[in-house]
């Protein structure tokens, strides 16, 4: 006996052909390639050394020698931009991995429990998303000192209510269909059947929401850093060289521009491969375009 | 509707009874003692000690809760550490800085964004959707100092039109206040009216496919019509939500807007009380920030009512 399935089959490869043909996922992608490669590739080699102070060399426009100029202590401005892109990255990425990790085992138990426990747990998510993230974001960073680490926890904090509720509507979407039927009727408890049936099917809206998560969090970074409350010098990162870059507008706006677009090209490729995912995956939104 | 009602009222004054013993909380567990802080390091112990008794630092930590939750009720915030001032004047003369410039802000971001979702939403797939949207996805992607940045080089370095920074006071004129503000103003709506566009488009695009509103073009309604009575109105609920969060966004984004700026306003304050472990303001400002976004949360909650009748009847 066959079972007959009358949804048009989704394979790998047919998913992957219809990848390629989306251009915000492709645009999306490359860019977020580029940008993990750049850090990467900071590890190994920069076209200066970002510790190394030269100050005959301050403050000069972009050149073929420094293509987008240098800093008031005459740094690359360039090799600042890719070993701070690392910062960003990582500071973004464990945020997403705390809010990820703590969120959505938080609302998968609420909507496989419902009752009391959905509404308790429901009402803490309020009362996070009743502070401003970023004023908390600094508060947390105010209480135990500036730094990387405490960045991370910071922005991390603000992910779990956003994946717990992403999780929750997903599961309670799930929980009422037939395969949840017959798992439970083949005797499998809530636990098992959230590990095992809804976790997959809700696996779409989390990575999309991940994306999300993950360029919020870069522009967070930024943003704590810019305030003097993310990585301390001489740690390069994007915010503190705009802080840097504010008072010598005038004099060297390049300080400035460059640090800025490697933000916005790596929010907007982030949030393209977000939009592409979805696209993709998500027959429901694709029917919205 | 009323029970309705009477359970957000409900769940708005619980959450805010919570966040206020969280502030608390967080705030005790702050290093730096402000007794301390306040008569430097050289002064004796004895001395501290007479001070910490004299700000009832030493008293049994629920009854400095209810004491300070207690005076937040009769707007009585308490004396800055810092400035030696009562809280409540210090957090009024700022809000006449920060409220206008993110109502400003929250205007700007509606006026920009809303005629954009129409325009891209009525063109689906066109070259002026495309574009329209991304611009959107650009200006989602900018962060706002960054973009406070150019324009300070663009229109106050290069063009002179408009101060670079610090505010005159409304004293000095509402055109000249007006004027320090607008700048700041535009950065802090850029990236909200970004994302408020594509909710409206989107919202639109949902709305547009439903069965009345083909009724409504089938009965010879010019598309204008059909678009902003009937469409709009119906979308207006995601776009009601989205302005809601928004607004917590705007006050959090005065935090950064203002130093970018200069301005003396509550953002600033909060920061710079922060730095200086000026608890009692920390508080205030924090709470009071809290209890706006909560309060319009349920104002947005009640506008559903006023937009979908259909809610108003509902029991």
């Amino acid at each position: 006996m066959t079972l007959h399935i009358d949804i048009p089959e989704e394979t790998f490869s047919s998913i992957l052909a219809k990848a390629f043909r989306n251009t915000a996922f492709v645009t999306g992608f490359v860019i977020t390639l580029l940008i993990l490669a750049m850090a990467v590739v900071s590890y190994i080699w920069t076209p200066y050394d970002v510790t190394k102070l030269v100050i005959a060399d301050k403050t000069q426009g972009p050149s073929p020698a420094h293509w987008f100029g240098t800093d008031h202590f005459g740094r690359d401005i360039l090799s600042m931009i890719m070993v701070g892109a690392r910062n960003s990255i990582a500071v973004a990425l464990v945020a997403v991995g705390i809010g990820m990790s703590v969120g959505v085992p938080l609302g998968a138990f609420a909507a496989a429990r419902g009752g009391l426990v959905d509404e308790a747990l429901m009402r803490v998510n309020d009362l996070v998303f009743a502070f401003p993230a970023l004023l908390s974001a600094i508060m947390i960073t105010a209480i135990f000192g500036p730094g990387a680490v405490n960045a991370i926890i910071a922005i991390g904090i603000f992910n779990i209510p956003v994946f717990a509720r992403v999780a929750r509507a997903g599961a309670l979407a799930i929980w009422p269909r037939e395969f949840i039927l017959a798992a439970r009727a083949a005797g499998k408890s809530s636990t098992q059947i959230s590990i095992e049936h809804v976790l997959p099917n809700i696996a779409t809206l989390l990575l999309v929401q991940g994306t999300i998560q993950f360029a919020l969090g870069i522009l967070a970074e930024a943003g704590l850093s810019y305030l003097g409350l993310g990585a301390q010098p001489p740690m390069p990162s994007w915010g503190r060289m705009l802080f840097d870059a504010q008072t010598r507008m005038v004099v060297a706006p390049w300080m400035a521009i460059f640090p800025g677009m490697a933000i916005v090209i790596t929010v907007l490729g982030l949030n393209l491969l977000g939009d592409g995912i979805a696209d993709i995956l998500d027959p429901k939104s694709r029917r919205q375009r | 509707m009323t029970a309705y009602l009477l359970k957000r009222l409900a769940i708005s004054v619980v959450t805010l009874a919570l966040a206020s013993m969280v502030v608390f909380a967080v705030l005790e567990i702050l290093p730096g003692d402000p007794a301390r802080l306040m008569l430097g390091m050289n002064a004796s112990a004895d001395q501290v000690e007479l001070l910490r008794n004299q700000m009832g630092l030493n008293a049994p930590l629920v009854w400095r809760y209810l004491h300070w939750a207690g005076g937040l009720l009769n707007l009585d915030l308490g004396r800055s550490y810092t400035y030696s001032v009562p809280v409540i004047d210090l957090v009024r003369e700022r809000l006449a800085v920060s409220l206008p410039l993110a109502l400003i802000a929250l205007a700007l971001s509606t006026i920009i964004a809303i005629p954009i979702g129409l325009f891209s939403a009525s063109r689906r797939g066109r070259a002026g959707d495309t574009i329209a949207m991304g611009a959107a996805q650009l200006g989602v992607a900018v962060p706002n100092f960054w973009f406070a940045l150019m324009l300070i080089y663009v229109f106050a370095v290069w063009l002179r039109l408009v101060p670079a920074g610090g505010f005159s006071g409304w004293g000095a004129g509402v055109w000249q206040a007006l004027k320090s503000l607008l700048l700041p103003a535009v950065a802090l709506a850029l990236p909200q009216a970004a994302i408020l566009a594509r909710v409206t488009r989107s919202a639109l695009i949902e709305v547009l496919n439903e069965d009345y509103i083909r009724t409504a073009r089938a009965k010879g309604l010019p598309y204008r019509t059909v678009l902003w009575r009937h469409a709009l109105r119906n979308a207006m609920i995601p776009v009601l939500t989205i302005l809601g969060l928004q607004f917590a966004f705007l006050l959090a984004g005065t935090i950064i807007i203002e130093n970018v700026f200069y301005l003396p306003g509550l953002g600033r304050l909060v920061f710079q009380a922060i730095t200086q472990r000026d608890l009692i303001v920390v508080e205030s400002v924090v709470m009071l920030l809290v209890a706006a976004v909560i309060a319009v949360n349920l104002i947005v909650d009640l506008s559903y009512a006023v937009v979908d009748p259909r809610l108003r009847s509902r029991q």
